[in-house]
């Protein structure tokens, strides 16, 4: 079984932290990884950056183009996790743009996560039915899976439509905006929580975008299964360094 | 083969709708519309009406004889330039801003690299009385200040893109990230032939007028429809698929598409993306872009700030591919020596844009009996500044 699906099975709400790989040092990302293992997260999402992350609000893009000047590449990614899962057991999901993949090559990009033990993948430009009519077996073939996302917006038909497909998670938006653009969480969102709850959908639902602290990770995963941070961590190693990674995972779970 | 979209959304294989899901509804609205709208009698009979009263329509299909007489051949040109605000560019954004009142949308954002479309939207708004942000570079704002300022005089909030290379990609970043925070009250007035299916379709259809315009007038001056040669600029490609539009499945007329080769190229400082791109996805549309081996999307150049962006509109790519269209490259110099002729030898300034089309006539020859239509998307009014630098006038 995938770990990704390992992971879903625990009881208990579960922490996903996303991070740039290169960011704020090209050779970060290992340590960040096994930091974040330690200090208790579930999962981890290896950020890979694209010159115009165009679902992203300015933390992450300003993260990214730094990375990219680190000289941060699919390649140099792959060579950084290439022993990672002699350290690390947590599932492991890339998020990335679709175009550095295209580039890549999708099967060779889908190989070479599978080699090195990445669980998923998490691309916000590749549409569902894009997906489904030219990459699902290629995914398959190669144990990954696929994290589909839903907004406010989404139509419940179409919700029911992703929850079928999915084999993970779904990755729930948690309101219209781009990563990183909210303190608190208000009523409506409150609202579509519950409103995607009461869905009982076969995916456990995971909440992103808006997450930063430990009260809007509560709120979050008061319906939800979980909850990612993103933008607030990738802020926390600018102004601290990989240094303390555990006191920032710690005070979202207090 | 077909030139036009299929029902996914492609030409050939490029195209579709590479979006976030954050998207989707937004634009599946528009998809599951525009059509719809579009043949609505009240909305041809808006449409129509604004076209003539409000841009001066039909724009005149003008004989350039001393241009002809040098170059041998008939040039015929299609003054776009005459339009209200001086590019064909308001010809979308009419259309687009009728589209967006159908839907009940209260708020209309856009993207501008050098001021052209944005200032085509900021005057559609005026005119309806609708809510405008425009989103441009700020290294644009900086180097195209007259059209920062007509924006505002029109009422128009104009946001500087700070982020990236701050210029049009990363403008046309933050406006699709303006319809994500906004997705329900808000129109996004894409400016060209790009972005995700159906907006390339939906710019070709209101810049197809160009095309029918050109059919009607050369019927008059030439007995027939359809000239041997129509020529026209390539930055996304609006101009040019308004100006091929009708002319695609008539194989006998040569479509010649001109790119910006800036200094050259192979320089690194160019724009030529059907020579320089790869296949790839940009603002939604899979299409052929300058990029790095990595897939990160490169920063083009050209004199010309209206043709300087990294990819093509997909119809263009398919037009590339399948060699429907001949493309040229032209560069700045090549460009600039062009746009002064005109002047000289017709009483035209043209935009720095055009003026790529117009050099044409010095890398090809053409028959003296060839009938040439190009298509002078816009007046050189906003290039004074450049061409005054360029030429020390």
């Amino acid at each position: 079984m995938n770990r990704i699906n390992q992971k879903l099975q625990e009881n208990k709400k579960l922490l996903s932290i996303y991070f740039t790989a290169g960011f704020p040092k090209i050779n970060d990302t290992v340590s960040i990884i096994e930091n974040l293992e330690k200090s208790g997260v579930d999962f981890i999402e290896i950020g890979l950056p694209f010159s115009d992350p165009l679902a992203d609000g300015p933390t992450i893009q300003v993260s990214s183009t730094q990375a990219l000047d680190n000289g941060m590449t699919s390649e140099v990614l792959f060579n950084q996790l290439k022993d990672i899962r002699k350290m690390v057991k947590i599932p492991l999901i890339i998020m990335g743009y679709f175009n550095p993949m295209m580039q890549y090559g999708i099967e060779n990009f889908c190989n070479k996560c599978a080699e090195i033990g990445i669980d998923g993948l998490i691309i916000p430009d590749l549409p569902v039915d894009v997906y489904n009519d030219h990459y699902k077996s290629i995914f398959e073939k190669y144990g990954l899976i696929n994290v589909f996302l839903i907004t406010p917006q989404t139509s419940d038909e179409r919700i029911q439509f992703i929850d079928k497909i999915s084999e993970g998670f779904i990755y729930m938006v948690s309101s219209a905006s781009v990563t990183g653009s909210q303190n608190a969480f208000g009523k409506s969102q409150d609202d579509y929580f519950k409103r995607i709850a009461d869905l009982n959908l076969k995916s456990p639902q995971i909440i992103g975008f808006g997450i930063s602290n430990a009260e809007t990770f509560k709120q979050a995963t008061k319906y939800a299964k979980g909850a990612i941070i993103g933008s607030a961590f990738v802020k926390y190693l600018d102004e601290n360094g990989t240094a303390n990674i555990h006191k920032f995972v710690s005070r979202i779970r207090d | 083969m077909s030139y036009f979209v299929d029902k996914k959304g492609y030409y050939g294989e490029f195209g579709g709708a590479f979006i976030p899901e954050m998207l989707y509804p937004n634009v599946k609205e528009l998809e599951d519309n525009y059509l719809k709208i579009m043949q609505e009698p009240s909305f041809q009979k808006e449409f129509q009406e604004l076209l003539k009263e409000y841009v001066g329509r039909p724009t005149p299909l003008y004989f350039a004889k001393r241009l002809s007489e040098k170059y041998k051949t008939k040039i015929y040109l299609k003054r776009e330039d005459l339009c209200h605000t001086g590019a064909h560019k308001i010809n979308n954004t009419i259309g687009q801003i009728l589209v967006a009142k159908k839907l009940g949308k209260t708020r209309v954002i856009a993207e501008t690299g050098a001021g052209q479309h944005g200032v085509a939207t900021a005057t559609v708004c005026a005119l309806m009385g609708i809510e405008c942000v425009v989103y441009m570079g700020e290294i644009d704002i900086a180097r195209q200040a007259p059209n920062v300022a007509r924006m505002k005089m029109l009422g128009a909030k104009v946001v500087p893109a700070l982020s990236g290379s701050r210029t049009l990609k990363d403008a046309t970043n933050e406006a699709i990230r303006d319809w994500i925070n906004n997705p329900i009250n808000t129109h996004y007035i894409i400016g060209s032939v790009v972005g995700p299916h159906p907006y390339p379709d939906m710019v070709a259809r209101f810049q197809s007028v160009i095309s029918e315009e050109i059919k009607k007038q050369l019927l008059e001056k030439e007995q027939t429809e359809n000239p041997d040669y129509v020529i026209a600029c390539v930055g996304g490609g609006s101009n040019a698929a308004g100006a091929f539009y009708h002319y695609l499945d008539e194989e006998k007329v040569n479509l010649i598409a001109v790119e910006a080769a800036g200094l050259g190229i192979h320089s690194g400082e160019s724009a030529a993306t059907s020579i320089l791109g790869k296949e790839g996805v940009i603002h939604g549309s899979k299409t052929l872009l300058m990029q790095s081996e990595d897939g990160q999307i490169t920063e083009p150049y050209s004199i010309s700030a209206g043709l300087d962006y990294p990819g093509i509109g997909p119809l263009h790519a398919h037009l590339y591919r399948s060699k429907r269209a001949e493309f040229i490259s032209i560069t700045d110099a090549e460009a600039m020596t062009a746009g002064l002729e005109l002047c000289e030898l017709e009483g035209i300034i043209p935009a720095i844009e055009s003026a790529h089309a117009l050099a044409v006539f010095n890398m090809k020859k053409f028959k003296e009996s060839d009938v040439v239509v190009l298509n002078l998307s816009g007046r050189g009014d906003k290039d004074l500044d450049t061409y005054v630098k360029y030429f020390k006038l």
